[in-house]
């Protein structure tokens, strides 16, 4: 079980009280009657399915009910950090050598 | 081939079973094949199979990036059943159940079907309606499968609590007699065997790290840690991996990889007779030959190639067989494990060609591809070798998604997903 850190209660909870909401940073588009068929297949379906990091929604719906987003690895089901909804991508680069130069302090 | 019998069993048996040998042969790989199909799984080794027997195409080397049978299809729970709710489900699962029934005779190699019966619990009045509509669908389409009341189904399965009293309360039970279980070894190894024996090359150990095409986009080959085998077709049946794999020849798919988790009890003797599945409790369950209960759980929320899962869902799923029948409550588990299941948002599978000409898809089977392994296999050899698709499979196309002719077993599933 997945033990993930809520942004907003500041509290690592474990994945029982939360719910995973797909990929995120996808952005209906704003015109939904007007796109073309490839444009909502490519909005709607089409997916990275990343192996390794990936971007997700989840929703804190036993706690405060609320949606963030998570940036996580598919392979270790690591959690590099969670952020708050509407908030930009965080650069998991910068994240990982921040934490490589803790361990090399040590 | 040598041909298997019990005359080759008795002489076995006199020898120490010493002359046995390898059941498929592991050469080198050529320079180049007709066809090149990524996946040593059940529907990779049976569509090598078929292409060989149906369609006389024998340059064909399976490339496998672990060993054969070793994902999905060493980690599923064996059922067996065609008892889908749309036209485009029954079809290829229909045809893949009639291919079960004869699959041993065809490969001389035993993969243990077994037909003892697919009874699926019906708890509350939406799953009686829905299993009605099930079995009506599947009757009016020459698919066995009736209805069960509660005293009918514990008599098919003594060891099933059926008091109005229990936690799950159950109000009947769909029935599919033809429905059942095979040995999943058997399949890959058998498969394996059967097309080894027509000369398809079965490459282990071999991971595709790229897919190359020519300058009109059409598919030349594959770059593996063994080095660039040239191809003159691929067909990616991956399952989990499928994404990763058609990202190397730069397209999308709508799928999403998800840890689904299995786990077996210690054995016990006979005492379990048939499969059974529960939608609304999630669980299934059967008893395999050696006597264990083979038990499926569901999938994990998230995306992840972990092969692992949480252990909530397997614990979900114990509560839930424990409260169905009670006699096994001290029973222990053995073992558990996770497979990795490409799952579409219609949770039908997508079987056809892909914007990439020479390039052939067969994935999305999701928790279900087991049961389909025969069907899948030669149905995808049939797009393979003809460059369209069958009738049987014409509606499983990637263009669904853009279309929006989906198949929505989502919708209908016969087990939560």
């Amino acid at each position: 079980m997945l033990l993930i850190y809520c942004p907003y209660c500041e509290e690592e909870r474990s994945e029982l009280e939360f719910r995973g909401a797909g990929d995120a940073h996808i952005a209906r588009p704003a015109n939904i009657a007007d796109i073309t068929d490839e444009e909502f297949e490519e909005y709607f379906f089409l997916r990275q399915n990343p192996k390794g990091l990936i971007f997700e929604r989840w929703r804190h719906i036993h706690g405060c009910g609320r949606f963030f987003n998570a940036a996580r690895d598919t392979v270790s089901d690591r959690f590099y950090t969670t952020y708050k909804a509407g908030e930009p991508k965080p650069d998991i680069s910068a994240i990982l050598q921040s934490e490589q130069d803790k361990g090399a302090a040590k | 081939m040598r041909k298997y019998s019990v005359f080759a069993v008795a002489r076995e048996a006199l020898r120490g079973h010493k002359g046995w040998g390898p059941h498929w042969a592991s050469p080198e790989p050529r320079k180049e094949y007709d066809v090149i199909i990524i996946g040593g799984g059940g529907h990779g080794l049976g569509a090598a199979y078929y292409l060989a027997k149906e369609h006389g195409i024998t340059n064909v080397a399976v490339l496998e990036k672990g060993w054969i049978g070793g994902g999905n299809t060493g980690r599923n729970t064996t059922i067996i059943r065609s008892n889908y709710l749309y036209e485009e489900s029954m079809d290829i699962y229909e045809h893949s159940l009639k291919l079960w029934e004869n699959l041993s005779q065809d490969l001389n190699y035993n993969v243990m079907y077994s037909p003892r019966g697919v009874m699926m619990l019906s708890h509350n009045i939406h799953d009686q309606q829905s299993f009605k509509r099930h079995i009506n669908a599947n009757r009016l389409y020459g698919i066995d499968n009736e209805w069960l009341t509660p005293e009918q189904a514990k008599a098919y399965c003594p060891p099933l609590d059926i008091a109005k009293t229990a936690r799950y309360p159950i109000n009947g039970a769909a029935l599919q007699r033809r429905g059942g279980t095979a040995r999943h070894d058997a399949v890959a190894w058998g498969y394996a065997r059967a097309a080894s024996d027509r000369g398809v090359h079965i490459i282990q150990n071999c991971e595709v790290t790229g897919i190359r095409r020519d300058e009109t986009g059409r598919v030349v080959g594959v770059d593996t840690n063994r080095g660039h085998i040239g191809a003159k077709k691929v067909g990616i049946s991956a399952a989990g991996h499928t994404s990763v794999l058609m990202q190397m020849a730069d397209v999308r798919v709508p799928l999403q990889s998800q840890p689904l988790q299995a786990l077996v009890s210690e054995p016990l003797k006979p005492i379990f007779p048939c499969v059974v599945m529960s939608n609304s409790v999630h669980a299934y369950i059967s008893q395999s030959d050696k006597g264990e209960f083979v038990i499926g759980a569901g999938t994990d929320q998230y995306n992840s190639y972990s092969q692992t899962g949480g252990l909530q869902i397997i614990t979900h799923t114990l509560d839930a067989i424990c409260e169905l029948f009670p006699m096994f409550r001290r029973v222990k588990m053995m073992r558990q494990w996770g497979g990795i299941v490409d799952v579409t948002q219609d949770r039908s599978p997508i079987q056809g060609v892909t914007p990439v000409p020479g390039l052939f898809l067969n994935a999305g089977w999701g928790t279900g591809g087991f049961k389909a392994t025969p069907g899948s296999a030669n149905l995808f050899a049939h797009l393979i070798a003809r460059g369209e698709p069958h009738r049987l499979a014409a509606g499983l196309t990637l263009e669904r998604f853009r279309t929006g002719r989906l198949i929505d077993e989502a919708a209908a599933a016969a087990v939560a997903h």
